[in-house]
């Protein structure tokens, strides 16, 4: 009898812990191949680092219950086809309580069309384009600044250093870098930086001896522009290659990534516009501080994180807090706290618009430009450059 | 105007040496396409495996990249006469659909199997010989180094056709297969050496373009088109001829982009393709060789 009632008492004890310990299923797609693979892979991994760290931690305290947190992935192939299938599947199917983006802009507005119509709150990060957020949506949250930032810090930076530059714009022709180079170009000619050459190239392309004999024709001396990794570090070898003389290469995205360097001598002195970079120091009133998820992201990965991690890993995050603030995780709730939020974390200030214009787009975050220099045992670092008051060295222009 | 001048010059040059590689990887479907009358789907993907290969073997022996170009092209014969065996053997003769249908099922296994081992991320061949700077333009050694191992191979080839007896049993079963057997030749042999020819060719012009541009398993798809279009200006089985219309098909792209955007290009080049195909169904060096 004794044995029985304990029996019994381990059973409803396992049942009650079972009630408490819930599953909070977030959904997501991967660029596991194609073109995004490099970026999205990364991305993920900030995730990845997240889930862990909050289920190692126990899980989600909120409203006197505890979730852990379980993924459901697949690979997209960098496919928007295969996305909207797959974000369909997430939800329908899969029953994920929440969603976080695919990377890139184009997937993840082809995401947003899905969680949106299903009621669901994404997070989206690697996705900079802000237009997705002009249409009307409830549930989408952003966590990069929007495109039409990334620019501009660049020309800044260029009209205190060399006010007398001409700039050539040679880009992606996609979603992403063309709402980041419309608004730059019409930001160069309010602050009075000449344009001398804009173009926009295939999103595969892997020859550019075309645009860069363009370049070089029209005297161009400074180049702005690029895409994702793949196009963006071909463009940087080429223009090496090629002994293009330009003072300043900013290219967007892929200078980012911690394989830049497997470039060599082409790598020296390009410049990225940064959502986030290890040096740059935000006082987290929530979560770890820059320097614990760097650490704990180079031990599990063996590779130092970028800005696609910290901006994955952030939007966990940001959920995770939201989640907290609404006492579980009633969609209606969660969206509400979101709408709510404005909080520094080592990833910076994020806020999201409440107005009905640009519901969800990020109006919080700031970005900075990172340069690839030398440190002094010719070891290729990245260094934050601008603005001045964050910067970890000096911008180096020119860059030969 | 004399610095305008330059730029165009520049580009044409560019266009030129990228155009042999075309011409290259363009020989091989022609080849194929002639002597056999399989459109070789595989041909983009076997491409790609010239670039992979090249990418391996330079990793395991860093030497001059253009040497390795040598045991490439022997392996490309190796893998074509596997090929030649497994799936297209069988539907010669048979209509042009089932051959179609077979390389395109070869094309899929060999994407998917370097998908699943090498993903599609980019690659690349870390190889870089020193260009030659003319004023403001500089020409990369690796572009001039493939525009001349293409225009070699090539050579090599045409003397192959005409000059030995096995290149010109390839001929004479290209021109009248039962004629060619009731002179002794084997065509079965014949048509596997055809084809182990025609995937080598692509092998090498793979591996002469891995070392100009980064690379995913995906990449020959962009030269199995423009292939397609050099083949088609240059006529079905005149390899030389493919050299040739793939040179003038890189100085068409040099001599127009200085003036439009480079978004233009392919338009332009399937225009051509569909004029060429209307006007010229036998290709633009027709009369010159037939």
């Amino acid at each position: 009898m004794k044995r029985l009632s304990l029996i019994l008492f381990v059973l409803l004890a396992l049942f009650v812990t079972a009630g408490f310990a819930q599953n909070i299923t977030i959904g997501m797609t991967v660029s596991k191949t194609g073109s995004m693979n490099v970026d999205s892979l990364e991305q993920y991994r900030g995730f990845e680092l997240w889930r862990d760290q909050v289920n190692a931690a126990g899980g989600i305290k909120a409203g006197g219950k505890s979730y852990k947190i379980q993924f459901v992935s697949y690979d997209d192939e960098s496919n928007v086809k295969r996305v909207q299938q797959l974000y369909s599947r997430l939800i329908l199917q899969d029953n994920a309580d929440f969603l976080f983006s695919p990377y890139s802009s184009p997937l993840t507005a082809t995401a947003a069309i899905v969680t949106e119509q299903n009621g669901k709150i994404m997070l989206t990060t690697g996705a900079a384009e802000g237009k997705t957020y002009t249409l009307g949506n409830h549930y989408l949250f952003q966590m990069f600044t929007p495109g039409a930032e990334y620019l501009k810090g660049a020309l800044d930076a260029l009209k205190t250093k060399d006010p007398k530059a001409t700039v050539a714009f040679v880009y992606e022709d996609a979603s992403f870098s063309n709402s980041v180079v419309d608004p730059a170009r019409a930001y160069a000619q309010q602050i009075g930086v000449n344009v001398v050459f804009s173009e926009r190239y295939a999103p595969n392309t892997t020859d550019f001896s075309a645009i860069i004999d363009k370049v070089i024709a029209s005297k161009a001396t400074v180049l702005l522009g690029g895409g994702h990794y793949a196009d963006g570090s071909t463009l940087a070898k080429q223009l090496y290659e090629h002994k293009v003389p330009v003072k300043m290469i900013a290219l967007l995205v892929a200078p980012d990534s911690p394989k830049w360097p497997e470039l060599g001598d082409a790598a020296l002195g390009v410049i990225v516009p940064s959502q986030w970079e290890p040096q740059v120091v935000f006082k987290a009133q929530y979560g770890p501080s820059g320097t614990d998820f760097a650490k704990a992201y180079t031990a599990k990965y063996n590779d130092a994180p970028s800005y696609e991690s910290a901006g994955g890993y952030a939007s966990g995050l940001i959920l995770q807090r939201a989640i907290e603030q609404a006492g579980g995780t009633d969609t209606a709730k969660v969206a509400d706290a979101l709408n709510k939020t404005d909080i520094t974390t080592f990833y910076g200030r994020t806020k999201f618009s409440t107005t009905a214009a640009d519901h969800g787009l990020q109006v919080g975050h700031a970005m900075v430009l990172a340069q690839w220099q030398k440190d002094k045992s010719g070891k290729l670092v990245k260094q934050v450059v601008w603005p001045v008051a964050a910067k970890s060295a000096s911008l180096a222009y020119p860059i030969h | 105007m004399g610095r305008e001048m330059s730029g165009i010059l520049a580009s044409m040059i560019d266009g030129v040496l990228i155009g042999s590689v075309y011409g290259l990887a363009a020989m091989g479907l022609s080849l194929i396409w002639g002597v056999m009358d399989v459109i070789n789907l595989t041909h983009g993907a076997v491409i790609a495996l010239g670039m992979f290969g090249m990418y391996l073997l330079f990793a395991a022996f860093p030497v001059n990249a253009y040497f390795l170009l040598l045991p490439i092209i022997v392996l490309g014969l190796l893998l074509g006469l596997v090929i030649y065996w497994t799936s297209v053997h069988w539907v010669i003769g048979r209509p042009q659909l089932a051959s179609l249908l077979s390389t395109f099922a070869v094309n899929m296994i060999i994407i998917g199997a370097g998908t699943a081992i090498w993903s599609t991320s980019p690659y690349n061949v870390n190889f870089t010989l020193r260009g030659i700077t003319i004023g403001e333009y500089t020409f990369t050694g690796n572009h001039i180094a493939a525009a001349i191992g293409a225009v070699i191979i090539a050579l090599a080839l045409e003397l192959f056709l005409y000059r030995t007896r096995p290149g010109k049993a390839i001929r004479a079963v290209a021109d009248n297969r039962e004629a060619a057997e009731l002179m002794g030749i084997s065509s079965t042999t014949v048509l596997a050496l055809a084809f182990a020819i025609g995937i080598a060719l692509a092998c090498a012009s793979g591996a002469l373009v891995s070392t100009l541009f980064p690379f995913t398993i995906l990449s020959g798809a962009t030269y199995q088109m423009k292939s397609f279009v050099v083949t088609v200006l240059a006529g079905l089985g005149k390899p030389l001829g493919a050299l040739v219309a793939g040179v003038l098909l890189g100085l068409l792209e040099g001599a127009v982009t200085p003036f439009i955007a480079v978004s233009w290009i392919p338009l332009i080049e399937f225009g051509l393709f569909v004029i060429v195909l209307v006007a010229f169904p036998k290709g633009l060096f027709a009369r010159a060789t037939a």
